[in-house]
């Protein structure tokens, strides 16, 4: 190995450094920046001529002309083994509960893997077979889920297992198979392993459009603008709007085998809460505990501000590792506006030309290529693993021709636009049906999927959903501008079914222990009879009839939301309804 | 302030603006403080030899052969008992006269809490004021502030709030605060015999803008030693954020900082959650820091980068507003909203709290929509009607900022008002309480 390149330091503002480096240097390469008794992380984000710009991951205080510099030779790594799910990390994927103290110190760093812990290893491949990067050599029980060990992601071409460990009890370092290539070069191989998190990580066999329904039993999402395994998808809103709490509906809730949660300069309470309530909540599907399939970067907003542009990508780095066991994993990044202005405050720093509010030019690019990294994609074994995304975005103002919003919206599929209006009056969670969208409804491998596995109307279902929302809305104007007896009474029933779609489907309890989570079976049955309604015709004398006809239909229904699925309440309720129905059938009669 | 002995001194400025100056100077610091012509000011860029100076008290009259002395440490405060009862200036220096004890202090602008180390906030802090206690309870750890308009009278709300909020500590971090609000502050403080309990920093509009910088800091430090290390309770006030971020955005702007929304620096965000998120609960009965802060907004406007950017940091807000009906100053329902108020109603209240909360709004609700549609000539119905004049008694008897209830009090008005306004089916509210509490 090289001699690694020393430098001082010849320039501070704030926290970018600029650095003379005394021999090479690469883009993106670490390096230690000594501050009296602080070594401080950094990165090069700029090199001009003799000088290296390089943006500092902490406070810069104390530092001085002439400090020495080390660099690393590697660009910022994760490492990726077994005892990952359940950590608590910082951006740069220290292992927060590992630090002393109330206070984070500057220049600590923590082991993100336990180095003492053992894990039950047993071999998949054998001596003498064929492998490449990414294959399975063996696996770990990692909290009830089949954690891979995998061919070193870096190793290029084809290698030979010239041994492997039997089934037995090993810690992370130690060597669990020798490979060896085909000019007789040997590696060692154990259970961990290091990624640069910039990189995506396409160690596959193909990447796949998303077909499979990803459920999370909120029915504004699952029934009007679903989500799909290895989707991606946003959620713009004002503050106040309940993004976070929609988020974690999202973290508790939805099915997947991991869920990566990145707190990316947000609120340190709001990680709190995580960490209080996950460890006592159980996964709604497999019955272990929420915190053993959760891994949850959490770089909040009074963190360094540079480390909150790693946390993004480290977050990334980690799906992709599991993604690659052929699991299921949900990204979650809260909020990746944070994260842009972490780009904004860097290259504000390095004097390049603003683009629109100050942000970089290539801000667009950036959140393209980020979201990219999500997908589903077909391993070599034949398996499938895939990446879901998730981001929030806090738009300044609450105000969608923004930046930030803009470049994510050409980037995601799904877009949940969260509304003040909708928050205002409490009607939660406060997507706003009609603006929001879901562009694998368009699938047609999507729309096969869901015909045969989740339910044959599905889709004409979103579809008849959001043109009975479209009508009542039209309605509603009407109403407002010609008064209540100035239209006809269709357009009250219009209306008023736009209503009970809203109050039955769309709005949801996120803090009621049943009404939280919807499972499609019930999804679907909800849907089915709400759309029965919505074809029915109903006779009314005049309009002030029709508001607590419905207003009775829709207290029946939300009472069969609060009831466990087919309990005897939930039946009692049912009855009510078809009660209320029965008035009208005879109203017509007459 | 103290010069070591062996400092370094220089007599040659290359640059003056209005806030900084630049010098010829080696073995400087970042960040490290520096007197310039006996004026205070801290490094902010260093680049070779060139090192570039912020002036709290600004550059009028100074020559650029001004003596220039680095002082080798950072901003810092000795914090102690010896602090309580007294008022200070951004440097830390008392008001009132009698001098402060010298000697090293604990440096300013710390590190923040590992998140893994708090403990979720629990307890509620009542505060006496109906509008708040009811509809948008505060927790102890909870950063939340006021959005008021600058003719609003948000700093006697605030104070009245921290006189009643039973806190061990009450730190005041006064920020182009007026002249004659600093004289109320401390006749408040000193008629209500809490001057064992307060300790305050203030800068006046007298002051320099720039100089309101190291408010927060003085403040939130001050706050760290009670609540670590005594593991009390402390209630920071901050007034008037607005007035602050004008400040970061001026030394922004000398800085030649490209600006983002609203002329504020592109940093806005990070500073803003800098000193919000020193709020905090530690856990097993340590201390906690509660902030409480004062944001004017220009005539309601919450879209502007300052209380936009805050909306985003803090857990909620309070929002004052006058209301035409009954001409009082009120918090309004709607759009004030405390995020930590779910930890808390129900449980550390009486187990009816959220309900009659959320049915009281509801009612409220309806009566603006009935409003709207008599303004806009429909006819109202019987109902519209008494949802009116339940409007009217609850902004007069809950809302308005000129109440005070104690919590069971609170509930029992709002039960009072349902049962003279509307019928149980209308108010509708779990069975179990409406047999409990709805009067006879």
């Amino acid at each position: 190995m090289a001699a690694l390149t020393r430098g001082t330091v010849t320039g501070i503002t704030a926290n970018l450094v600029e650095i003379r480096p005394e021999g090479p240097v690469r883009q993106n390469e670490m390096c230690t920046v000594e501050a009296g008794d602080a070594h401080l992380l950094g990165e090069v984000i700029k090199v001009t001529g003799d000088t290296a710009f390089v943006q500092v991951f902490d406070s810069t205080r104390g530092l001085t002309v002439g400090s020495p510099v080390t660099f690393s030779g590697e660009r910022l790594v994760v490492h990726l083994g077994p005892g990952i799910l359940s950590k608590k990390y910082d951006g740069l994927q220290n292992d927060l509960d590992k630090f002393e103290g109330i206070f984070l110190q500057r220049g600590l760093s923590s082991e993100p893997l336990d180095a003492d812990q053992t894990w039950d290893f047993t071999p998949l491949a054998k001596t003498g077979d064929e492998v490449r990067a990414g294959d399975w050599l063996g696996e770990v029980d990692e909290h009830g889920l089949p954690h891979r060990i995998m061919v070193p992601f870096a190793l290029e071409g084809t290698w030979t297992i010239r041994s492997v460990v039997p089934a037995g009890t090993y810690t992370i370092r130690d060597e669990i198979a020798v490979l060896v290539s085909a000019s007789g070069r040997e590696t060692p191989v154990t259970m961990v392993q290091t990624w640069p998190v910039k990189e995506p990580l396409t160690v596959y066999a193909h990447k796949t459009r998303p077909y499979k329904l990803l459920e999370t039993g909120i029915r504004i999402v699952d029934t009007l603008h679903p989500m799909l395994e290895g989707g991606t998808g946003f959620i713009p809103g004002p503050f106040g709007s309940g993004k976070t709490v929609l988020q974690q509906a999202l973290a508790k809730q939805a099915d997947a085998d991991v869920v990566i949660v990145a707190a990316c300069g947000e609120r340190a309470n709001e990680v709190v809460e995580i960490f209080t309530e996950f460890p006592e909540l159980d996964d709604p599907r497999t019955g272990r505990s929420l915190i053993d399939r959760t891994v949850i970067i959490a770089n909040t907003s009074s963190m360094p501000v540079a480390a909150r542009e790693a946390s993004v990508y480290t977050a990334m780095t980690l799906a992709e590792y599991y993604r690659n066991m052929g699991l299921r994993v949900l990204l979650l990044a809260d909020s990746t506006s944070r994260w842009a202005q972490a780009l904004r405050e860097m290259s504000n720093r390095l004097e390049d030309l603003p683009g629109p509010d100050a942000f970089p030019m290539d801000l667009s690019a950036t959140i393209a290529r980020f979201y990219s990294r999500a997908g589903m994609v077909g391993l070599s074994n034949g398996k499938t693993g895939s990446v879901t995304f998730i981001g929030t975005v806090s738009p300044a103002g609450g105000n969608f021709k923004e930046p930030v919003t803009e470049a994510t919206r050409k980037a995601a599929r799904c877009f949940y636009a969260l509304n003040q209006r909708r928050a205002d009056s409490k009607r939660y969670p406060a997507v706003e049906p009609l603006e929001s969208y879901s562009k694998y409804l368009e699938y047609p491998e999507f729309q096969k999927y869901a015909a045969e596995e989740v339910s044959p109307l599905w889709i004409d279902h979103a579809r008849e959903l959001a043109n009975l929302l479209l009508k009542g809305k039209e309605a509603g104007d009407q109403i407002n501008i010609l008064g209540d007896d100035g239209v006809s009474i269709d357009n009250h029933l219009d209306f008023w079914k736009a209503e009970l779609i809203d109050f039955v489907l769309l709005q949801q309890d996120a803090f009621d222990p049943v009404d939280q989570l919807c499972p499609l079976p019930r999804q679907d049955a909800m849907s089915r009879l709400v759309l029965d309604i919505c074809h029915r015709h109903f006779s009314f004398n005049d309009f002030q009839g029709v508001r607590p006809y419905f207003k009775r239909l829709i207290n029946s229904f939300r009472q069969m939301n609060y009831s466990e699925w087919d309990s005897p309440e939930y039946h009692h309720h049912y009855q009510d309804l078809t009660g209320i129905l029965a008035e009208q059938a005879t109203e017509m009669a007459l | 302030m103290e010069i070591r002995p062996f400092a370094k001194r220089f007599t040659q400025l290359e640059d003056i603006t209005r806030a900084t100056c630049t010098l010829r100077a080696s073995g400087v610091h970042n960040e490290e403080l520096a007197l310039v012509d006996g004026q205070l000011a801290q490094v902010v860029r260093i680049k070779k030899d060139i090192v570039t100076l912020q002036i709290f008290a600004g550059t009028e009259g100074l020559s650029n052969q001004a003596e220039v002395v680095f002082l080798g440490r950072y901003p810092n405060l000795r914090v102690g008992p010896h602090l309580l009862g007294r008022f200070l200036n951004a440097y830390g220096q008392p008001l009132d006269g009698a001098p402060l004890p010298e000697g090293e202090g604990t440096e300013l602008g710390g590190p923040s809490a590992n998140p893994v180390r708090r403990a979720q906030p629990s307890e509620p802090i009542l505060t006496g004021l109906p509008g708040i206690d009811l509809n948008n309870t505060l927790v102890g750890g909870q950063k939340i502030p006021f959005f008021a308009d600058p003719d609003q009278p948000y700093n006697e709300v605030m104070a009245m709030v921290a006189l009643r909020a039973k806190a061990d500590r009450i730190i005041l971090g006064g920020m182009g605060l007026s002249y004659d609000d600093y004289v109320y502050f401390r006749q408040t403080f000193r008629e209500a015999g809490v001057l064992d309990r307060i300790i305050a920093f203030i800068n006046t509009t007298q002051d320099q803008p720039v100089e309101r910088l190291l408010i927060p800091d003085l403040a939130l430090t001050t706050a760290e030693h009670f609540a670590v290390e005594q593991g009390e309770k402390v209630l920071v006030l901050l007034t008037d954020m607005t007035l602050y971020a004008d400040a970061l955005s001026i030394v922004a702007n000398r800085m030649d900082q490209i600006p983002s929304k609203d002329s504020m620096p592109g940093s806005l965000y990070s500073d803003l959650a800098r000193i919000y998120e020193k709020s905090l609960q530690l856990p097993e009965g340590g201390g906690s820091i509660t902030i409480l802060a004062v944001t004017t907004l220009n005539q309601g406007d919450i879209t502007h980068a300052i209380p936009d950017n805050t909306g985003y940091i803090t857990e909620g807000q309070l929002f004052l507003r006058k209301d035409s009906d009954t001409g009082k100053i009120i918090i309004d329902p709607f759009r004030s909203l405390s995020r930590l108020k779910q930890l808390v109603i129900g449980k550390k209240t009486r187990e009816d709290h959220p309900q009659v909360m959320n049915t009281a709004i509801r009612l409220y609700a309806d009566a603006q929509e009935a409003r709207t549609k008599k303004e806009n000539g429909f006819e109202t119905t019987d109902y519209d009607q008494r949802a009116m004049a339940f409007a009217t008694a609850y902004t007069r008897e809950i809302l308005a900022i000129d109440v005070t209830l104690d919590m069971d009090t609170i509930l029992e008005t709002v039960w009072n008002l349902f049962a003279a306004h509307f019928s149980p089916e209308e108010v509708a509210i779990k069975q179990e309480w409406m047999t409990k509490y709805w009067p006879s």
